[in-house]
C-alpha cells in the first residue's frame, strides 16, 4: 500500500491543469472552453489545500480554495450568461465562427 | 478568541471602500424601488463617488499596513500614496465615464437597465481601488477577479450588436484564462514560501533556499495574469477586439483605468516582493532571483512595436485607438523597467496626462459616432471644417497621444525619456523614440482626413449640445495648459513617489 503524499497531489493537480489548457486551446464549444478554465481553478484548488495540509503554513490555503470555489461559480454565472447571449445573436457558440471583429 | 481588534482598527482605512460599496447597494436599491424615476441614478453614483473622493483626500497622507493577523506587521491591505494617487485617477475617471454615459446613444438605448449598468461600472471601480491597495496575492486574485467579472458583463452590455457580443465572449474566455493561470501561479508560489503576503515573501526571498526555477515559472503565470490586464504583448490579443466591439464609454473605462490598476497592481508587486533595498537616489535594487528588468524591457520593447505597427492598417478609429493604448502600454512599462524612483515618477505623470487625452479622444469619437452610427476614418472626411470644435479638439488629442508640444503628451514622453537616459539605457530610449515616430503617421492620418479631405454629400455636421461641449472643453483645457505649465501634476506626483516597503 502506498502512503498518499504531497507529490500524488501535485501530480493530479498537473495534469488537470495541463488538460484544462488544452481543452481550451482545443475545442471549439463555448462551454467545453469555459470547461477547461474550471479545470485550471480546480488544479490550483488542489495546489493550495495539497501545501496547506501536508506543510506547517496553517490552514490559510484552505480558505483560499474556499474563496476559489465561489469566485469560480460567479465566473461560470456570467460566463454562461454570455454564451446564451452568443446563442441568441449566432445561433452557435463555435468560438472559430464568431470572429466578425477580425479584419 | 480571537483577537479582531487589529481588524476594526484598520476599517478607518478603507474607508473610501465602504463608501464605495454603499453607493453600489444604493443604487441597487433604487433601481428596484424606483422603477420610474432612472434619470436620478447616475446623479445617486455621482455623489457616491464624490463622498469617496473626499475620504480618499482625506487619508492621503497616510502610510499604514491595513488587516493584519495577530502579532504580524504586514496586512493584507497597504495604504500609501502611491495607492492614493491611482485612486484619484480610477474615481476621476469614474466621474468622467459616467457624464460619458449620459452622452453615448448605445447606454442611452439601454436606458431601462441603466440600474445594472451604473451598478457594474463601480463594482468596476470598487475593484481597482482594491487592486492598487492590495498586498496580498489571495486579495489581488479576488480584486482582479472582482474587476474581471463586471467588466465583461459591461462589454457585452448593451446587446444592440453582433459585435458587442462577440466582444463580451472574447473578454470572457482571454479573462478566465489568464486569471485561472495566475491563479495557478499563486498557488505554487504559497507552495513555495507558505506565504501570500508580499512583505514576507520578500522576506523569504531574501533568505534564498527556494527552488528558482519553480519561482520563475510561478511568477511568470503571474505575470501572465497582470500583462493581461495592461494589455501587454503577447497577452494582448483580446483588446483591439474587445475595444472595437464594447460600448465607447466602457471602452475608454478599460482603456485608462482599468488598465491604470493593472499598472498599480505591477509596481507594487514588484517593488515590495523583489526588490531588496532603495538607494540613496532613487534606484531600487533587485533581488538576485529573477531578473524583472530584462523581462519588462522586452515585452514593453514587443508592445509597443506591436501596438504601434498594428494601428497604421487600421480604418476604424476605436480599433486605432485600442493599438495606440497598447502602444502607450509598452511605454509606460519602459518607466518601470527603468526600476527607479524616476522611472515611478515619470509613471505616474504619463498616466495622468494618459487619462485625460485617452478620455478625450474617446468622447469625441463617441459624440461622432452618436451622429454618424461609424467610427470609420473614412466617414472622417471634411469633418474638421463641418464641426470646428470637435475637429479641433480631436487634432489636439491626437497630437497630444503622439507626444508633440505644446501639449501635455510631450510632458508625459519628457519626463519618460529623461528616466530612460539617466539610466544609461540608451538605446531602449532610441526604440521608444523611433516607435513614437510610427505612431505620428496613423494620428496624422485622422487629421489628414478631417481637414485636407473634401467634405462630401455624406460628411454630417456633429453640433453637440451645451453639456457634452463642456466636457469637451474642460478635456481639452487641461491638455493645453498642462502642456505650458505642468509643475502641478509634476509635484503632486512626486508627494505620491512613497510605496510603503518592509
Amino acid at each position: 500500500m502506498i502512503e498518499v503524499g504531497l507529490n500524488h497531489y501535485l501530480a493530479v493537480s498537473s495534469i488537470l491543469f495541463a488538460l484544462g489548457i488544452y481543452g481550451v486551446i482545443t475545442r471549439k464549444n463555448a462551454v467545453m472552453v469555459l470547461m477547461g478554465v474550471e479545470l485550471i481553478l480546480n488544479a490550483a484548488n488542489i495546489n493550495f489545500v495539497a501545501f496547506s495540509r501536508y506543510s506547517n503554513f496553517g490552514i490559510n490555503g484552505q480558505v483560499y480554495a474556499l474563496f476559489v470555489i465561489i469566485l469560480a461559480a460567479a465566473e461560470a454565472a456570467i460566463a454562461l450568461a454570455i454564451v446564451l447571449n452568443i446563442y441568441k445573436t449566432y445561433a452557435n457558440v463555435n468560438v472559430d465562427e464568431i470572429n466578425k471583429l477580425k479584419e | 478568541m480571537m483577537d479582531l481588534s487589529n481588524i476594526f482598527n484598520s476599517i478607518s482605512f478603507v474607508i473610501p471602500e465602504i463608501a464605495l460599496s454603499i453607493t453600489i447597494v444604493l443604487t441597487v436599491l433604487f433601481d428596484l424601488i424606483f422603477d420610474k424615476d432612472k434619470k436620478i441614478i447616475p446623479y445617486i453614483v455621482l455623489v457616491g463617488l464624490l463622498v469617496t473622493g473626499y475620504f480618499v483626500f482625506a487619508q492621503m497622507d497616510f502610510a499604514n499596513f491595513g488587516f493584519t493577523v495577530g502579532d504580524e506587521k504586514y496586512g493584507m491591505f497597504t495604504l500609501d500614496g502611491f495607492s492614493n494617487y491611482f485612486k484619484i485617477i480610477i474615481l476621476v475617471t469614474t466621474i468622467i465615464i459616467i457624464f460619458f454615459s449620459s452622452h453615448s446613444n448605445e447606454i442611452i438605448k439601454t436606458f431601462d437597465r441603466s440600474g445594472e449598468y451604473y451598478a457594474l461600472l463601480l463594482g468596476m471601480a470598487l475593484g481597482m481601488m482594491f487592486m492598487v491597495s492590495a498586498s496580498d496575492l489571495i486579495l489581488i486574485y479576488l480584486s482582479v477577479e472582482l474587476l474581471s467579472l463586471s467588466s465583461y458583463v459591461l462589454t457585452g452590455f448593451t446587446k444592440l450588436s453582433e459585435r458587442n457580443a462577440e466582444a463580451s465572449l472574447k473578454y470572457l474566455i482571454y479573462g478566465s484564462v489568464s486569471s485561472g493561470l495566475m491563479l495557478f501561479g499563486i498557488s505554487i508560489v504559497y507552495g513555495l514560501t507558505g506565504t501570500t503576503n508580499l512583505y514576507e515573501l520578500n522576506t523569504l526571498l531574501q533568505a534564498g533556499s527556494i527552488n528558482l526555477t519553480t519561482l520563475g515559472f510561478s511568477l511568470i503565470l503571474i505575470f501572465v495574469g497582470i500583462g493581461y490586464k495592461i494589455s501587454a504583448a503577447p497577452f494582448h490579443f483580446w483588446t483591439p477586439d474587445v475595444y472595437e466591439g464594447a460600448p465607447i464609454s466602457i471602452t475608454a473605462y478599460l482603456s485608462v483605468a482599468s488598465k491604470a490598476a493593472g499598472f498599480a497592481l505591477l509596481i507594487r508587486f514588484i517593488k515590495t516582493s523583489f526588490v531588496s533595498y532603495t538607494d540613496a537616489s532613487g534606484n531600487w535594487h533587485l533581488l538576485g532571483i529573477f531578473d524583472w528588468q530584462t523581462l519588462l524591457i522586452i515585452i514593453a520593447i514587443l508592445t509597443m512595436t506591436l501596438g504601434n505597427f498594428s494601428a497604421l492598417s487600421q480604418s476604424n478609429l476605436k480599433r486605432m485607438l485600442a493599438y495606440s493604448s497598447i502602444a502607450h502600454a509598452g511605454y509606460l512599462l519602459l518607466g518601470l523597467a527603468v526600476l527607479s524612483d524616476q522611472g515611478l515618477l515619470a509613471v505616474l505623470i504619463y498616466f495622468f496626462i494618459y487619462m485625460i487625452m485617452n478620455l478625450g479622444a474617446f468622447f469625441i469619437v463617441n459624440l461622432i459616432a452618436n451622429k454618424i452610427n461609424s467610427e470609420d476614418i473614412h466617414d472622417y472626411d471634411g469633418i474638421g471644417y463641418t464641426s470646428p470644435l470637435l475637429g479641433v479638439s480631436l487634432a489636439i488629442f491626437l497630437v497630444s497621444l503622439t507626444g508633440l508640444p505644446p501639449t501635455a503628451g510631450f510632458i508625459a514622453k519628457l519626463y519618460l525619456f529623461i528616466a530612460l537616459v539617466d539610466a544609461n539605457m540608451i538605446t531602449v530610449a532610441v526604440i521608444a523614440l523611433l516607435n513614437t515616430v510610427v505612431s505620428l503617421y496613423y494620428y496624422v492620418r485622422v487629421l489628414k482626413h478631417m481637414y485636407l479631405n473634401k467634405a462630401n454629400e455624406s460628411t454630417q455636421a456633429v453640433i453637440p449640445t451645451l453639456q457634452p461641449r463642456i466636457i469637451v472643453l474642460a478635456l481639452v483645457i487641461p491638455v493645453l495648459l498642462f502642456g505650458i505649465y505642468f509643475t502641478p501634476i509634476v509635484s503632486f506626483a512626486q508627494n505620491c513617489l512613497n510605496i510603503l516597503t518592509k
